[in-house]
């Protein structure tokens, strides 16, 4: 199969959803000739003109609010926040406007509206734009928050989520965008709610997203050679949550690491480790193991930036001290 | 007397009337327990949407705020729906999810109340893009008071919306008062109309309190924004003649000033003396449609008193936990 870039292949699901859907228009800053921060939109205002790649102003309130409105009154929106960072500006309309207007409409109400983003560590950005703060969305109820970590998840996931009547926070992770993966050239798109076991294995369940998924799997190749069998779970989307893959996989191998780049206080990682412990703890040999980023705003220095966030070494110490166990 | 027609200027009378009186009744049944949560009369602002709605089609949009009745019914929301709503009842607009800041009817181009002061001014834009990619000559009206205007979306929406020429009428509500906060001490311009010339969009300062100049204010601006040549800004002078809500007593405003407005610029008594004096109606006519409002708002009551409570069982089934 061929293979191509996250990046490249998010440009496809986008392409392949507006030629599809004349209602599917784009919105957000340096979109235009810029091609966006990370250059995911190349190419793309020669393809459909500006009436389609509206470029705007540095307003991430009214890019949101723009988008809203448009979702509300017939489009399908896909908003570029630049960095994840930034949603902070616009977190009225999404917390507020976008995730409750169904709801608090008794259902009559949709709002078919993606806001790209992106998040993570990994690029001397510091402490503005270096954050991984899904769990703020995965906190409200009415959002559905998607994290690809391969470009094939990336493709199939965007192309379901401007499919999907409900605003979806799809958040990219920037170490990802150059990335290489095999991507069907056929069309397709992925479920949400469908987890992805990313490596089987029988000793110990490792649960993770965006970023850390790569990790993990490094750290899984490194601990086959030990003879520790580990299985790789990435949720792909953390609202809706494919628990019964994680319980299910949990139920096999006895143990379980969750690893989240984001700050382990009020994470995403924490949260599954409540579900799991409470929900089979009778099937647990040990006790669950977070390996998470730490709670700290990220640094700029290099050394002090890697320390953050979880590194393969600190998946295998976890992994290595849950199985004595 | 006027550019409109006779029968049209009765219509809004109507409005007028059921506004306000929808507004006494709710009142009323909010200080016995029969509605709870927040609620916020739009009583001596009436002629705003009114006149405003009066200025627009059956395909255009509108966009309310926490003080939103007044839109609603003005643009003709079921009153029943609305009543049930503000008793939190199953048949009410949104099967008593939302309550009084939260009415929405799509199919009447009402994109909603909303519970954050500025929270609709932003998706005003959208509404105006769509209308715009549409190019159908629809319009937008985006209703929000004074202290909306000092919330840094208006300055981020109103120049989007400028840049990409968008068919919105943004429409403040100028009542002078952000709960407390008198807009005297809090805008730094003393019209908020002229703050239009940042934009390079018309501004309209005009008195709120009568229908008929907010009819043409407003549609002067509809009449600019459907042949494409983007936003206006319409400063509505008004007072709210209760306090932020009924049990707000609003001992923040001079008792003179509120009987000033309450004996001067009351716009439902204005326009019907108008009317009278103008011969377009005869007293007989107001009291008929007074006692038609009267019984339109009593079946209101009704129909949400006997609307059935919200499905719990349904409620929990829909959010069990992970």
């Amino acid at each position: 199969m061929r293979e191509i870039e996250y990046r490249e292949a998010i440009r496809e699901a986008i392409t392949e959803e507006m030629d599809r859907d004349k209602k599917v228009f784009l919105i957000g800053e340096d979109i235009g000739v810029y091609g966006g921060a990370f250059k995911v939109y190349k190419g793309l205002l020669d393809k459909y003109g500006p009436g389609r790649v509206i470029n705007t102003p540095i307003s991430e309130v009214a890019i949101i609010g723009t988008a809203i409105g448009a979702a509300l009154t017939g489009y399908r929106p896909i908003a570029e926040i630049m960095f994840i960072d930034f949603t902070a500006l616009a977190m009225d309309q999404i917390a507020n406007q976008a995730a409750k207007i169904r709801f608090m409409s008794g259902g009559n109400i949709d709002v078919p509206l993606v806001i790209r983003t992106q998040g993570g560590v990994g690029k001397g950005l510091s402490a503005q734009h270096s954050q991984s703060l899904e769990s703020w969305f995965y906190h409200i109820p009415g959002l559905k928050v998607v994290m690809p970590s391969t470009a094939n998840d990336a493709k199939g996931l965007l192309k379901t989520a401007v499919r999907d009547n409900s605003p979806v926070i799809f958040i990219e992770h920037k170490m990802i965008y150059p990335v290489k993966g095999p991507v069907a050239e056929k069309e397709y798109t992925i479920p949400f709610g469908k987890a992805d076991i990313k490596r089987k294995g029988n000793d110990v369940t490792v649960f993770a997203y965006a970023n850390m998924v790569l990790k993990s799997l490094e750290a899984a190749e490194e601990l086959e050679r030990d003879g520790v069998d580990c299985e790789v779970i990435d949720p792909r989307t953390l609202v809706p949550l494919d628990i019964n893959t994680i319980i299910d996989s949990v139920k096999k191998t006895g143990r379980l690491v969750v690893v989240s780049e984001a700050c382990r206080r009020g994470s995403i990682a924490s949260d599954i480790s409540a579900i799991v412990t409470e929900k089979a703890f009778g099937y647990l040999k040990a006790p669950v193991k977070i390996v998470a980023g730490l709670n700290t705003p990220i640094p700029y220095n290099l050394a002090l930036e890697q320390v953050s966030i979880p590194q393969k070494a600190d998946i295998l110490e976890a992994v290595k001290t849950i199985i004595k166990k | 007397m006027a550019a409109l027609p006779e029968k049209t200027m009765i219509n809004m009378l109507k409005r007028l009337i059921e506004i306000r009186k929808f507004e006494e009744k709710a009142i009323e049944l909010y200080r016995i327990g029969k509605i709870r949560g927040y609620l916020h009369p739009c009583i001596g602002q009436e002629a705003i949407p009114v006149g405003a709605c009066q200025a627009i089609g059956r395909k255009d949009y509108i966009i309310s705020n926490h003080r939103g009745h007044g839109h609603c019914i003005a643009r003709g929301a079921d009153i029943k729906k609305m009543m049930a709503e503000l008793f939190g009842k199953s048949d009410g607009y949104c099967g008593g999810r939302g309550g009084s800041m939260h009415i929405a009817d799509m199919d009447l181009g009402i994109l909603g109340e909303n519970g954050i002061v500025g929270g609709g001014i932003p998706m005003s834009v959208g509404a105006g893009l769509s209308c715009k990619m549409d190019d159908k000559g629809n319009v937008v009206l985006c209703f929000f008071g004074d202290g909306a205007a000092n919330n840094g979306v208006f300055h981020e929406a109103l120049n989007m919306s400028a840049i990409l020429k968008l068919p919105v009428v943004y429409i403040c509500e100028n009542n002078m008062y952000a709960i407390s906060m008198c807009s005297a001490d809090s805008v730094a311009c003393r019209d908020i109309g002229k703050r239009s010339c940042a934009y390079d969009i018309p501004g309209y300062i005009i008195d709120g309190s009568d229908p008929l100049k907010v009819y043409k204010s407003v549609g002067r601006a509809v009449k600019r924004a459907r042949e494409g040549k983007g936003p206006s800004l319409i400063e509505a002078k008004t007072y709210r003649f209760y306090g932020h809500h009924p049990n707000d007593p609003a001992q923040y405003r001079e008792k003179k000033e509120a009987e000033y407005y309450t004996s001067q610029k009351d716009p439902v008594v204005n326009f019907k003396k108008r009317l009278l004096a103008g011969k377009v109606i005869t007293a007989e006519e107001i009291n008929k449609i007074e006692k038609k409002a009267d019984e339109r708002i009593n079946d209101a009551v009704i129909f949400a008193s006997e609307s059935p409570e919200p499905d719990l069982k349904k409620f929990l089934k829909e959010n069990k936990p992970d």
